[in-house]
């Protein structure tokens, strides 16, 4: 069996003189389901391709397993990836289409026949086989494209956004799928997307990038939980968690808001952004001391609870309230949160303040 | 039988529509347009007609300038096609224009993909030479023809007859155009599969520009059949003319023989209707679209 591991070592990558990936340290374990998430141009699909071998590495090192894959060949280094276009090629049956990923293999004739219907049979394609990829559904032509990469039992996945071009219930579906398809074959798994929701639902880790850089490499819960700084506290979770800057006067933060809150833990910097998520920050019920008040300016009902869009000191701050609460526009709304929900930032360098 | 039912299901539609296009008719502009195109029409297909018209008359009723011969003959047919040079030049013209066409759809196609989907020094370079190329009439680019035929010691030979047209400026950058249209995509998700570069252009974007290349592929079989001017004064022995080159000695003897070369400029254009017969089918549009999101 082979080991998948994958390490990334101070990788940088420069276009010329303009460096886009400033040393990225990264270790996928064996079997691990790890996405990569962050906004557009943060370098994910850099950082992927250079790991299939699509882009040179400008520096630092990329190992697979114990072989460091650098001056491999995309073919050597044992990959397979999907794209966010699914590629698959139009004048091929499915058939030929995912026994392309076989091209290289020694398999005999009847061999490679059998793995392809087993992978078909896997994906629910078996009666779709001999189609064109013009009589697919967007759907069915990206399972396509993942019956290609599977044929060949590589030892990574790489999926650059192959989930970005179906509609919204597709891509829950899909992302089902692919969540079970990695609990059946247990293949490590490098996912890119710019989609904070996917990333939650389907990766074992996150790995939070930006402008280049890693922001923070956690647990799905860990990153929600305690975000290392004020871009992925508001990157993770929808809506974005609410910023509010403020100073300390004493052991408590002076809001530009207006209110005062108490802090929940020492820190000694002046500049203090306290970060509160929506779905922590609830009416005030009887007995909880306000945190602050607002005027509600917006109500969004979405069923289980319902959206505040509130004014408070000029600033806007979204709460959430139970489903069946709906208030007026207008109203004015004592807001509640727990002690251990409020998180602290330092305003100058933007990190958690723990 | 599906089929047939569709077809009359389109029939009834078209005869629905049609009360309504005469309606539009009545428009000046439309009116307008009808008739340019009409004129358009009848210029393009009026020299065909007088080519079939002239391979039907005899000697004495060819300056006669009627649409339909007096007394209609296949006499001119079987002059022409019992001369056993009729068979030999339109060997040649076969043999050339086959080779050529071959050639130069692959070789267009290389260039344009290299040009399209690799980086590399002087791409543009290259890239413009080849285009200027385009801009010299082949009048001018006869000269530099013969002396470089001349020296290989190429005057008078099939390779002499071929090698301006073994590939050409035109299809590079029509094929580079439409290499454009192939995503990236396709190409690394080939190199990941394993194929390498010569594969991947081979198996993967050439069938994506099908369309293309029957497009081009006709063009240049066309230019390569009706080709005269270069294989007039590359070749000396009657044995090498093309058919557009022999036909015209018809015309040598006492008098020209108009009859006898429209009749053998209408069995001409033969292998040319169906070239474009083969050719055109794989001239649909989308092929390209349909492995991308749908
Ligand atoms: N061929 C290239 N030449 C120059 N710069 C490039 C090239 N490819 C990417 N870049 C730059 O590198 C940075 C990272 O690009 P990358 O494609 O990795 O972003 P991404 O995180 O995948 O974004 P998206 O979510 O939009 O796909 C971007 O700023 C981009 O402009
Ligand atoms: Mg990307």
């Amino acid at each position: 069996m082979i080991v998948a591991t994958v390490t990334l070592s101070d990788l940088t990558k420069a276009y010329g003189k303009a460096e886009v990936l400033h040393g990225i340290n990264l270790d996928v374990k064996d079997g691990e389901f790890v996405v990569l998430v962050g906004p557009s141009g943060c370098g994910k699909s850099t950082t992927l391709r250079m790991l299939a071998g699509l882009e040179e590495i400008t520096s630092g090192e990329i190992s697979i397993g114990d072989r460091v894959v650098n001056n491999l060949e995309p073919k050597e280094r044992n990959i397979a990836m999907v794209f966010q276009n699914y590629a698959i090629y139009p004048h091929m049956s499915v058939r030929k289409n995912i026994g392309f990923g076989l091209h290289t293999s020694k398999m005999s004739k009847p061999e490679k026949e059998k793995r392809i219907d087993e992978v078909a049979a896997i994906l629910g394609m078996t009666e779709l086989l001999e189609r064109k990829p013009s009589q697919l559904s967007g759907g069915q032509r990206q399972r396509v494209a993942i019956g290609r990469a599977m044929v060949r039992d590589p030892s990574v996945f790489l999926f650059d956004e192959p989930l970005s071009n179906l509609d919204a219930q597709l891509r829950t579906q899909m992302r089902l799928e692919i969540k079970k398809l990695h609990q059946r074959v247990g293949t490590t798994i490098i996912f890119v997307t710019h989609d904070q929701v996917e990333a939650m639902t389907l990766a074992d880790r996150i790995v939070i990038m930006k402008d280049g850089y890693i922001q923070q490499v956690g647990t799905p819960s860990e990153v929600f939980l305690k975000p290392k700084n004020m871009f992925v506290a508001q990157f993770i979770g929808a809506p974005s968690m609410n910023m509010l800057k403020g100073t300390v006067e004493g052991d408590s933060v002076k809001l530009e808001a207006g209110p005062t809150i108490k802090m929940p833990h020492k820190a000694d910097v002046k500049d203090i952004t306290i970060g509160i998520r929506p779905s922590a920050l609830t009416t005030a019920k009887e007995g909880q001391t306000p945190l602050m008040e607002g005027t509600v300016s917006l109500v969004e009902p979405l069923g289980t609870e319902t959206l505040l869009y509130l004014d408070v000191g000029g600033h806007e701050v979204i709460a959430s309230a139970p489903g069946r609460v709906h208030p007026q526009p207008g109203e004015k709304i004592a807001l509640y949160a727990d002690a251990e929900e409020i998180h602290m930032f330092d305003t100058n360098t933007q990190e958690a303040l723990a | 039988m599906a089929n047939t039912a569709d077809i009359k299901v389109t029939a009834d539609a078209l005869d629905k529509a049609t009360p309504k296009r005469h309606a539009r008719k009545q428009d000046p502009i439309a009116i307008l347009r009808w008739i340019l195109l009409m004129a358009g029409g009848i210029l393009m297909v009026m020299p065909i007609v007088y080519m079939i018209s002239t391979s039907l008359k005899w000697p004495h009723e060819i300056y006669n300038l009627s649409i339909i011969p007096e007394e209609p003959t296949l006499d001119n047919y079987a002059y022409v096609l019992e001369d056993g040079r009729f068979y030999m030049w339109f060997l040649n013209s076969l043999i050339i224009a086959t080779v050529t066409t071959v050639s130069a759809v692959l070789f267009d196609a290389l260039v344009g993909y290299t040009l399209c989907k690799f980086q590399f020094r002087g791409r543009m370079i290259v890239f413009v030479a080849i285009l200027s190329t385009l801009m010299i009439p082949t009048e001018m680019l006869v000269i530099p023809w013969y002396l470089m035929a001349k020296n290989f010691g190429w005057l008078d030979t099939y390779w002499g007859i071929m090698f301006p047209g073994i590939m050409t400026a035109f299809g590079t950058f029509l094929m580079k155009q439409f290499f454009e249209s192939v995503p990236d995509d396709f190409l690394e998700a080939a190199r990941i599969d394993g194929l390498n570069e010569f594969q991947i252009w081979w198996r993967v974007a050439m069938p994506m520009v099908k369309p293309a290349l029957a497009a081009l592929a006709i063009f240049i079989f066309l230019g390569n059949w009706t080709a005269f001017i270069w294989p007039l004064i590359v070749t000396n022995s009657p044995e090498l003319y093309t058919l557009p080159v022999g036909l015209t000695t018809f015309s040598v003897e006492q008098s020209v023989q108009w009859e006898l070369i429209m009749t053998g400029a209408a069995l001409a254009t033969i292998p040319t209707l169906i070239v474009f017969l083969i050719f055109q089918r794989f001239i649909i549009r989308g092929v390209v679209m349909a492995g991308l999101k749908g």
